[in-house]
């Protein structure tokens, strides 16, 4: 007769009890080979860098507060914090799903290539600075200086915009449903068009929200900064 | 980098552990500021015809009921003092102002850490949890207190570059950041009389506030003020006698988080140094926006 020991399919840690370094050598190598897709993480208790540099399709729950950098450099897998995130909450993200389900700190989503961050509650200051590339949808309202200098990507905010949206916005767009305090350097207003409208309502559903698509602004690029201007004299 | 740790108890039944509360949020803080700590505890006041004030003298070896012995011959009010190896708290009946001076004269290797009626301050260099240790701050007891962790970037590592730094009386203020015109500042309030004791930045944060106190601005409003005369980066914690108040500069470049239960307020530059607190699972946890005062009271 066979030999049916039972697979786990699942596997927790009690950051009380085990200590982080056990837990990310876990995530990045012994998971990926016993094959156990659902990982739990108990009493995190504002921990930094819990589940970094992940590299394989896992589906990481944190179930409490955490510190800096959760998921940072994050790929393919699923890492969902069940509580608020600390500064730069997958910061550097290459793909795979970030969900927040509290509020996060300040510099979410920095520099994020790829992937969806989530955002339930509010993003402090500078969320999506320097967006690469990802997603990010915000349930609450957004800091000031969000999507500073943001390259590529799409910032999806349910609520409102504290002041500077979009300073020095390269390609990346941002839809706003609330007001903003103020736009900065080179970002404007645009008319939303039908592409506008499917993209917020595909960014919406696959965030879990119900916000209706038509309600979304559009701010872009003026790309009046694109090119220096020797008679600008520095004031844009 | 450092850290900030504050923590104001509503119930009077907490008074008693405020010190074990505060230990853990402490060392939780460590990473953030090895190299020094430093806490101001307030106490039910002493009665208006005395002072309290806080004695500290490093590393010389004080003999402090010789010190009192001396203190009783030179002045007639009656005096106490507590001790904790190299720091004493003396209690008097004499006016400050002259107690102070007298000190500065006659015992020049003790310092005075803070002057009040609700104000005991503590700070050294070390090791958060050594220190809390050498002067059992788990043993400390009372309505709000505002500690510190420090990383030193700007000074160096002395018990007096420590903070909370203090001001006058029962005034005190901790500091995550750091100040790019200290020294204006200082230029602006020395010709006033004001005398400073380094050359911190955040010392001179401290007596710009208390300053303004003592020329009639509320602590809220003197905060107002400070957002265009302090140029840098700071998350402020700052105590009175009777209030507790948190302000971050206007890009919130260093952290905090505040945790708020029916019993207490615990502030921290970060949640892990709240995560041991009773019921905090039930607390109502939020950072203080950029430029937003908040403050509560005993």
């Amino acid at each position: 007769m066979a030999n049916l020991k039972p697979v786990p399919s699942a596997r927790e840690f009690d950051l009380s009890r085990d200590s982080l370094r056990q837990l990310n050598l876990y995530l990045h190598k012994e998971a990926v080979g016993e094959g156990i897709s659902q990982i739990r993480v108990q009493n995190p208790d504002g921990a930094h860098s819990i589940a970094c540099g992940l590299d394989a399709e896992l589906d990481v729950h944190i179930h409490g507060h955490v510190g800096y950098y959760v998921a940072g450099m994050n790929k393919h897998a699923t890492v969902t914090v069940h509580g608020n995130a600390g500064p730069g909450a997958a910061e550097n993200m290459m793909s795979g799903r970030v969900h927040v389900k509290g509020f996060a700190s300040t510099a979410a989503g920095a520099s994020a290539h790829g992937g969806l961050l989530v955002i339930d509650g509010d993003a402090s200051l500078r969320c999506g600075i320097s967006l690469k590339g990802a997603d990010i949808v915000v349930g609450g309202s957004v800091g000031s200086f969000s999507a500073f200098m943001a390259q590529a990507g799409r910032m999806v905010i349910c609520g409102d915009a504290e002041d500077a949206l979009g300073d020095s916005l390269y390609e990346a767009v941002i839809y706003v449903r609330g007001t903003v305090r103020s736009l900065g350097a080179d970002a404007r207003f645009e008319p939303m068009t039908d592409v506008d409208r499917a993209a917020v309502k595909g960014l919406l559903a696959a965030a879990g929200r119900s916000e209706n698509p038509d309600d979304f602004k559009r701010v872009a690029s003026a790309k009046s900064l694109y090119h220096w201007h020797a008679d600008a004299n520095q004031e844009y | 980098m450092c850290g900030i740790v504050g923590l104001l108890v509503k119930k009077p039944a907490l008074r008693a552990s405020l010190g074990a509360l505060m230990v853990p949020m402490l060392t939780g803080m460590t990473e953030r500021g090895p190299d020094s700590a430093g806490l101001a505890v307030y106490t039910t006041p002493v009665p208006d015809d005395r002072h309290k004030i806080s004695l500290y003298s490093g590393t010389h070896a004080v003999e402090w009921s010789d010190v009192l012995n001396t203190i009783s011959q030179a002045f007639a009010q009656h005096h106490e003092m507590a001790s904790h190896g190299n720091h004493a708290v003396l209690t008097t009946g004499a006016d400050a102002d002259e107690m102070v001076a007298w000190l500065r004269r006659h015992m020049p290797t003790v310092a005075v850490l803070s002057v009040g009626q609700s104000i005991d301050l503590y700070k050294d260099v070390g090791a958060p949890a050594d220190i809390a240790r050498r002067y059992q701050f788990a043993e400390l007891q009372g309505t709000h207190l505002v500690a510190h962790t420090r990383m030193a970037t700007e000074s160096a590592v002395t018990p007096a570059h420590a903070h909370p730094f203090t001001a006058g009386r029962d005034f005190c203020l901790v500091h995550n950041g750091s100040l790019s015109n200290p020294h204006l500042v200082r230029k602006r309030l020395e010709p006033l009389g004001i005398e400073f004791e380094t050359d911190n930045d955040t010392e001179a944060a401290c007596r710009f506030f208390e300053w303004r106190l003592r020329e009639g601005d509320d602590l809220k409003k003197a905060v107002e003020r400070g957002f265009s005369e302090l140029d840098g980066f700071f998350t402020f914690l700052m105590g009175t006698e009777n209030e507790l108040l948190i302000v971050r500069d206007a890009f919130a470049c260093k952290p905090a988080v505040v945790a708020e239960t029916d019993d207490y307020v615990a502030i921290a530059s970060e949640f892990r140094s709240l995560a041991h607190l009773p019921d905090i699972s039930q607390a109502t946890i939020f950072e203080p926006k950029p430029e937003e005062i908040y403050s509560w009271r005993i």
